[in-house]
């Protein structure tokens, strides 16, 4: 990826302006022309370098309610297991880890008891404990690239 | 919220137009105009229902291939503190405050790293733990070794 890039970038984490074209101040910042900037941020989404690009709401502000949460699935039930918990259309990314606590899964549901009611279905299908760590504090969200 | 803000974020959720007036552009989507549409935006941005206007990027993509869940246990009365300043940290994406589930996981803060190289994410390690110092009483890093399941995002489908 060329320095450019990682210019817009970074100055899209920043956050972008609100106003009449936003694009043009961004492009000004960076030295590009306006149609320079849309037609790069176009290819890096298309490309899937970028996965959004937008207002990134709060679930928990609109009402809704997120969760990390994690499993030690036995090696010879995990496929089954992850199976059963990629089911549920509350679970958003499932992951598998080099831990005990071998499956992490972001549960985010609509309104917050939704939550509850999926860790213990999830609880009741595969016979063992979910470990819910929802979050106490957050202390950053967000990411700089190296020059 | 009422509906004209459930109606733009609506609009907005898979992304913000591409167009040189993006705002206008959601504005004549729903009938109302480009002021109260950025006005609103503003608004919720205040209220933090919306975090930032920005970029989710795709880690794997931009050439970031060891992304590392790092595990702390901190002392609960300094947790915040040191939080804030692990957070700071330039490759650090995520930093958490989380509950511990004793006695198997005593781990109370998540900081996601992440480098191109296996050397870059050690050093990363390092750091975090030099910057905890005696406040660290025990950490883990935790790999993704598999992708089970991965939405929500729109443009995800495409990289799996």
């Amino acid at each position: 990826m060329d320095h450019i890039n990682k210019q817009i970038i970074n100055m899209l984490q920043k956050g972008f302006p609100i106003c009449d074209s936003p694009y043009q101040v961004v492009a000004e910042q960076i030295g590009l022309t306006e149609s320079d900037l849309l037609e790069r941020i176009k290819l890096l989404l298309e490309t899937g370098v970028l996965s959004r690009f937008g207002p990134l709401y709060h679930a928990e502000q609109m009402g809704g309610a997120l969760t990390l949460a994690a499993i030690k699935a036995p090696k010879q039930r995990f496929d089954q297991i992850a199976k059963i918990v990629n089911n549920f259309p509350e679970v958003a990314h499932n992951y598998e880890r080099n831990h005990e606590l071998n499956m992490w899964f972001v549960i985010a549901t609509d309104v917050p008891e939704r939550l509850t009611q999926v860790i213990e279905e999830i609880e009741k299908k595969i016979e063992l404990p979910v470990y819910n760590m929802p979050k106490i504090n957050e202390y950053f969200v967000g990411l700089k690239l190296e020059a | 919220m009422d509906k004209i803000d459930r109606q733009i974020i609506t609009a907005t959720q898979a992304g913000l137009p591409l167009t040189p007036q993006p705002y206008q552009t959601i504005a004549d989507q729903l009938g109302i105009s480009a002021e109260i549409v950025m006005q609103r935006l503003s608004s919720m941005q205040k209220q933090k229902i919306i975090r930032r206007i920005g970029v989710v990027p795709n880690h794997y993509r931009l050439g970031y291939n060891f992304n590392g869940m790092t595990v702390w246990n901190i002392a609960d009365e300094h947790i915040d503190k040191m939080g804030k300043k692990v957070g700071q940290l330039d490759f650090v994406s995520h930093c958490y405050h989380r509950p511990r589930h004793e006695p198997e996981w005593h781990y109370n803060l998540f900081a996601m790293v992440h480098s191109k190289t296996e050397t870059g994410v050690k050093q990363q390690i390092s750091a975090i733990a030099e910057l905890l110092g005696d406040y660290n009483l025990g950490h883990n890093v935790l790999y993704s070794t598999r992708i089970l399941k991965k939405t929500g995002l729109r443009i995800d489908s495409k990289n799996v």
